[in-house]
């Protein structure tokens, strides 16, 4: 508790006591965006992770081997994270729901267990050494950037881009039927995404002086963490995957109290979220009613709206 | 190299006997069941406990790990599955609420330890334990240069058996119809008077007794019980193995596991121990791309 109460009545001092959370925030926000992009088009894509890592060692190795300026190793490797993008998303984008998510879960696994743990250069499975991060300066990098990018993403969704991916995500079949590109709109959501991931995770590069080729970093675990910033927060607004990843991020802090049981809470939460709100955080309607099946049901019900 | 054609075909009973358990509920919900790693564990986790901190006969305890693991399938079905089906959610709704349970679960043995809460479950932490030797006969034999441990021998049996009577209850018997009706179209199983619910129930229990089971097995064979032997050894090898067999079939998720088992060790015969995973994922990724309806599968489910 004594987190939030700093928040109000002391914000400087806050700012100063927990910049690295914050700036962990605003990374997890913007991964949670290039998520958004991906389901907003009726894509379920896991691939982010193997972005952020393109990105991550790009610009990394590159600051270490060349020494090249971080403005222009970065856009490296956001380049590279595009580039790689419309590669994987040339044979992927076949597949739908469930079997796109398998396949991009092989996506980074093999990009991570094959080729980063295998590679001399990435320092394999040791991980990098980043002598030129600076883990308190990129705050107002990261979150300055974050608002650029939601609002231009926000910006795509109202206009005709989004009201492509729109129609794609809600019936395929029935978009295609009305003249619409769908192998090329959804390929450039897909491509946006992994441009985005690969901004998040150059970022977050730098925010350490280390790099770590874990499952918790660019594997399986952090993909579905992901996921789960952009559902519970609500995947039909560009706001709400910022809301989940705001607040999973904040769940051991909203949970302090609660010492070793964090996790345990911190999965009741989840659960009651999801249940009692399937649409996400952010999103029209109130709370679902759970009623159990042996309770009476009410005779008249009122229409719900949307 | 026979030694290790040996091990496969052990490790790929264990992955069978886990995908049948998964694909079962991804053929009749579409719902990837991402609780049933954790379920793998938890039948591990409670059977060890209940034969070495609570003095249990070691079958017994295996008995109870069981029916805890097929509980915790019906826990599932009432918090996770039905509340959000009540609400047509989209699936994707489930994953999340699949997720958070594993969370929980795992979380809840990870803390079980001297003065906690969960000290009832499971005493010893993050760290990895085994059966101590004599808690259940092991008949060591050696047959050429092969060495048989019959801890391992008997995972191939169980699961075969297993396996066949699932079948058989699936083709021949009123229940396997229910539930094939209630895979097929949920509404018109309603209409032709099917109780879906219960079916859908039923399925859970059958899945998550044959996850525990197959973490049982995991864990008195290779002797390695912990908080983490779901998410590290089958969760995403799962995945790897319904898809090989093609989601939704039992018979695929068979196959599915016995070939993983043999890819794995085919590439760690050939390249080397440190690409075993990488292998293994970069074979997934092009099946799917090549023939995403699996190996065996004949059409493709669409849904998530």
């Amino acid at each position: 508790m004594d987190f939030f109460i700093n928040l109000i009545s002391d914000p400087v001092g806050f700012w100063n006591s927990n910049t690295l959370l914050i700036a962990q925030i605003g990374i997890n926000a913007m991964i949670a965006t290039s998520m958004f992009l991906v389901l907003y088009s009726g894509q379920l894509s896991l691939a982010a992770p193997g972005f952020m890592a393109v990105g991550a060692y790009t610009s990394v190795l590159m600051s270490l081997y060349w020494h090249t300026p971080l403005a222009l190793n970065i856009a490296a490797g956001v380049l590279l994270a595009g580039v790689l993008g419309l590669l994987v998303g040339l044979p992927v984008l076949r597949l739908r729901g469930v079997f796109l998510a398998i396949a991009t879960i092989g996506f980074i696994e093999a990009l991570r267990l094959g080729v980063i743990l295998n590679v001399p250069i990435t320092g394999e499975g040791l991980g990098l050494k980043n002598p030129d991060a600076d883990p308190l300066g990129g705050v107002s990098v990261i979150l300055s950037s974050l608002v650029v990018v939601v609002f231009l993403v926000w910006r795509l969704t109202k206009g005709r881009l989004g009201h492509a991916w729109s129609a794609i995500r809600q019936d395929e079949i029935a978009a295609l039927s009305q003249g619409i590109d769908v192998a090329r709109y959804k390929m450039i959501a897909f491509i946006l995404s992994a441009v985005i991931a690969g901004y998040a995770g150059a970022l977050e590069a730098h925010l350490n002086f280390f790099v770590d080729p874990g499952d918790a970093q660019y594997g399986v675990t952090r993909a579905v963490q992901v996921l789960t910033f952009a559902v519970l927060g609500g995947s039909g607004y560009v706001l709400g995957p910022v809301v989940g990843a705001l607040i999973i991020t904040l769940l051991p802090e909203i949970f302090r109290e609660a010492g070793d049981y964090i996790n345990v809470l911190s999965g009741i939460f989840l659960i009651a979220v999801i249940v009692f709100r399937p649409q996400g955080i952010v999103g029209r309607g109130g709370l679902a009613l759970v009623r159990p099946a042996w309770w009476p049901r009410a005779r008249v019900r009122a229409a719900s709206p949307g | 190299m026979d030694q290790q054609l040996v091990n496969a075909i052990f490790i790929g009973s264990i992955y069978a006997l886990f995908a049948v358990g998964y694909t079962l509920v991804f053929g009749i919900l579409d719902i990837l069941n991402l609780a049933h790693s954790a379920v793998f564990m938890l039948g591990a986790a409670i059977t060890y406990s209940l034969a070495l901190n609570h003095g249990l006969t070691f079958w017994v305890a295996c008995v109870l790990g069981i029916a805890a693991s097929a509980v915790m399938g019906l826990v599932i079905e009432h918090v996770c599955l039905r509340p959000l089906r009540r609400r047509q959610a989209p699936p994707i709704a489930a994953l999340i609420s699949t997720i958070g349970l594993a969370l929980v679960i795992v979380a809840a043995v990870e803390q079980g330890k001297g003065g906690s809460l969960f000290v009832w479950l499971w005493v010893d932490g993050a760290n990895s334990v085994a059966f101590p030797s004599g808690t259940f006969p092991n008949p060591v034999w050696h047959i050429g240069d092969l060495t048989l441990e019959s801890s391992k021998v008997v995972i191939i049996p169980i699961s075969i058996a297993l396996m066949l009577v699932l079948g058989y209850v699936m083709r021949y018997t009123q229940v396997g119809r229910g539930l094939r009706a209630v895979a097929e179209n949920p509404r018109a199983a309603r209409l032709m008077g099917v109780d879906v619910d219960r079916m859908i129930s039923l399925t859970l229990v059958i899945s998550s007794a044959l996850g525990g089971l197959a973490g049982i097995l995991f864990g008195a064979a290779l002797g390695d019980i912990s908080p983490y032997i779901g998410r590290d050894n089958v969760e995403v090898r799962g995945l790897a193995v319904i898809v090989l067999g093609g989601m939704g079939s039992i018979p695929g998720a068979v196959i599915g596991g016995y070939l993983l088992g043999l890819v794995e060790i085919l590439a760690v015969v050939t390249f080397g121990s440190s690409v075993r995973g990488g292998v293994a994922f970069a074979a997934l990724f092009l099946l799917l791309i090549l023939r995403p309806q699996g190996l065996f599968g004949t059409r493709l489910r669409e849904r998530i």
